[in-house]
């Protein structure tokens, strides 16, 4: 009988495990289909230079950051320093895109901030950021050697995720 | 007072349907079929910034650029199923608010069931324990008690 009692008790103590558990995943953060896939195509105008083209091709051959990321998105603006500090200290190329701007404010945005892309391709009309399944800048994604998108982080980069996963996972790519 | 609080009121959600409208209303179709098939789509696929909304009803960036690419699909002449991969192949069954029976969403589709089904049993184990209760035999000595209780109680009220 003493046992039975308890049972709402414990039905309810597993109904708050299932419901912490709950709370300490993101909503907003939707798993990527593409990781394990090729990179999708794209072959855009350069921010700095309308002349110059950054296609995906670029990234063959060598583990590769691509980092999405706007004049409009102050999230950006946080994680932007940690970029510039990885692009002095590491070898990675790092690309961006730029994610329906406009030229002018982006160029300022560099000018201001600093560059850490070896170059960044110009999406306008968001396009390629629909290929690439973007949903909230900025969103970061690493491929390998053989163009296949291994990593992806939705939000901004910390010097923590620098760090914990993308220096690892660099480091692992690089010898494979 | 609070009926100007009404009015005012009013008018902002007036000015907030308005927007939705005429913000969908930009798309010309050559033909109804899939001005039909355009709305049910967009009604159907969810925004993943703001995710507790339909492209159809959010203002979001990227919902308006899905309600383009979903507009600009059907008038290349894409079916609908195709129109759906696409969109899953970017950002996952998550787009989707009706998502597919999959392992990942299998608790989700049958949960409930199974939650009836527990209640079910849960249910009948009561009802039977409940009726079994009341015809429980007492043993020979608890009978003899009763008895001299209502004996007793009997005495009282004679006296």
């Amino acid at each position: 009988m003493k046992v039975r009692a308890l049972v709402p008790l414990f039905a309810f103590l597993a109904l708050v495990a299932l419901l912490g558990y709950g709370l300490t995943r993101d909503p907003k953060e939707i798993p990527s289909p593409l990781i394990g896939k090729a990179a999708p195509q794209f072959d855009l105008p350069a921010v700095l230079n309308s002349e110059q083209k950054v296609s995906s091709n670029n990234f063959l051959g060598k583990v590769t950051i691509f980092n999405v990321w706007a004049s409009w998105c102050s999230a950006c603006r946080d994680e932007h320093p940690i970029l510039v500090e990885f692009a002095k200290q590491h070898k990675t190329p790092i690309y961006g895109l730029n994610y329906k701007d406009t030229r002018s404010e982006a160029i300022r945005w560099l000018q201001v901030f600093g560059n850490p892309y070896i170059a960044s391709a110009y999406d306008v009309s968001g396009n390629t950021g629909i290929d690439w399944g973007v949903y909230g800048v900025p969103e970061t994604f690493i491929t390998d050697k053989k163009g296949i998108i291994r990593f992806k982080q939705i939000g901004p980069v910390t010097e923590q995720i620098v760090t914990s996963k993308i220096l690892p996972l660099i480091q692992k790519l690089e010898n494979e | 007072m609070k009926s100007l609080h009404k009015i005012i009121f009013a008018t902002l959600l007036s000015f907030i349907c308005f927007n939705a409208i005429a913000a969908i209303n930009i798309y010309q179709f050559d033909d109804p079929g899939k001005k039909e098939r355009f709305y049910n789509l967009i009604d159907e696929l969810r925004c993943t910034v703001c995710q507790n909304q339909t492209i159809a009803a959010s203002n979001a960036g990227l919902a308006k650029d899905l309600r383009n690419k979903t507009y600009k699909m059907i008038q290349a002449g894409k079916t609908d199923d195709e129109i759906k991969q696409f969109m899953v192949e970017r950002f996952t069954d998550f787009v989707l608010y009706k998502p597919p029976v999959n392992n990942n969403t299998l608790l989700l589709w049958i949960g409930p069931a199974i939650l009836m089904m527990i209640a079910f049993v849960f249910l009948i184990i009561n009802i039977r324990n409940r009726t079994t209760a009341t015809t429980d035999n007492i043993n020979e000595q608890e009978h003899e008690r009763v008895q001299a209780l209502l004996n007793q109680e009997k005495d009282k009220n004679n006296d």
